[in-house]
């Protein structure tokens, strides 16, 4: 079989529990959207093309109080730049001689999740896998907003909460299994955890927004872990 | 609403170039052996932090997240797939709702 048509396959497989956590976020997205006074095209249109939810969630918000243009922009540069980071590690997860072309769509779909799957995949990643992934997530992203802002809240609040949880197993099942075995990795996650904790506990730390919580956590400790335990070779391709 | 489109457009701009920037233009290996452990450590970091304590706030009650959050923990360590994980958190969350309310 063409192996970029297995890489394909195997991203619609991990793409399919995206698409259903991403279904029971963006329902509540679609639902404030409507709140908040949008059109459901509107809506949908927004999920379609920023395709990640704390930003979207922000924009709501923004957009209905006529903010700045200038002041969204900032909101979302602040709110997203996680995705940089994350756009970084792909760029060495990937062949160096991927062309243009993939790494530019690639590129659109490097929601939490999709990252999470794409670094999960053993060896090099090939652009095909993460447009499986997309070609799943993205549709259950758009479609969840359809939902939720055509039919307000038709799902039972038992359900909704349930799958609330989804994409947190998502991402605990991405980082979790390398960990086994690895002192280092296992106690980077905990410490992260923690240092999460305080983040939000905290009285002063808590102020601070979580978009930027999670990059400046990400480069102290990441920051830290490279100088105390620099990984070898083989251990940074993977 | 004024500008709708216009706002959407500065959204999915911003948060493109954000997404496109490095990917597109580091087109080489790092050689440096400091920036590979930092890439390496970075989705570990920042996916941890986000699920705790988030996940807390993410259910109807921070108690049925918690069970949730070790359901998740304890199958992705024993080698569930991506899927069992998942379906199974919530599976864990729905039971422990039942029992509570």
């Amino acid at each position: 079989m063409n192996a970029n048509f297995k890489a394909w396959r195997d991203g619609v497989r991990d793409g399919i529990p995206i698409a259903l956590g991403y279904m029971a976020v963006s329902f509540t997205f679609g639902i404030i959207a409507k709140q908040t006074g949008f059109h459901p095209f509107e809506a949908v249109l927004m999920s379609a093309t920023n395709f990640t939810s704390a930003g979207q969630f922000a924009g709501l918000t923004l957009i209905a109080g006529s903010a700045a243009f200038f002041e969204i922009a900032l909101t979302q540069l602040i709110i997203n730049s996680r995705y940089f980071l994350m756009s970084f590690a792909l760029s060495q997860k990937i062949d160096p001689s991927t062309p243009f072309i993939h790494r530019a769509i690639m590129a659109f779909g490097i929601s939490d999740e999709v990252f999470g799957v794409s670094m999960a995949v053993p060896g090099k990643l090939n652009p095909f896998y993460t447009y499986g992934a997309i070609s799943v997530a993205l549709p259950g992203w758009a479609l969840g907003t359809l939902l939720g802002i055509i039919s307000g809240n038709i799902l039972p609040p038992r359900l909704n909460s349930a799958l609330s949880v989804a994409l947190y197993g998502m991402l605990i099942a991405v980082i979790v299994p390398p960990a086994k075995g690895s002192k280092i990795l296992s106690g980077i996650i905990v410490l992260s955890m923690i240092l999460s904790l305080l983040f939000a506990e905290l009285p002063l730390l808590s102020s601070i927004s979580s978009g930027v919580k999670i990059i400046v956590l990400t480069f102290i400790i990441a920051g830290m872990a490279a100088v105390l335990f620099p990984v070898k070779e083989e251990e940074a391709v993977s | 609403m004024n500008h709708v489109y216009l706002y959407i457009f500065i959204m999915a701009a911003v948060t493109y170039l954000i997404r496109v920037l490095p990917l597109t233009f580091v087109r080489r290996e790092f050689k440096n052996r400091y920036v590979r452990s930092f890439l390496y450590y970075v989705p570990y970091v920042t996916l941890a932090v986000m699920v705790f304590p988030s996940i807390l706030d993410a259910t109807a009650s921070p108690w049925s997240a918690f069970v949730g959050f070790i359901t998740a923990i304890l199958l992705a360590y024993r080698g569930s797939s991506l899927f069992n994980v998942s379906l199974l958190a919530c599976l864990s969350v729905f039971i422990v709702e039942l029992l509570l309310y």
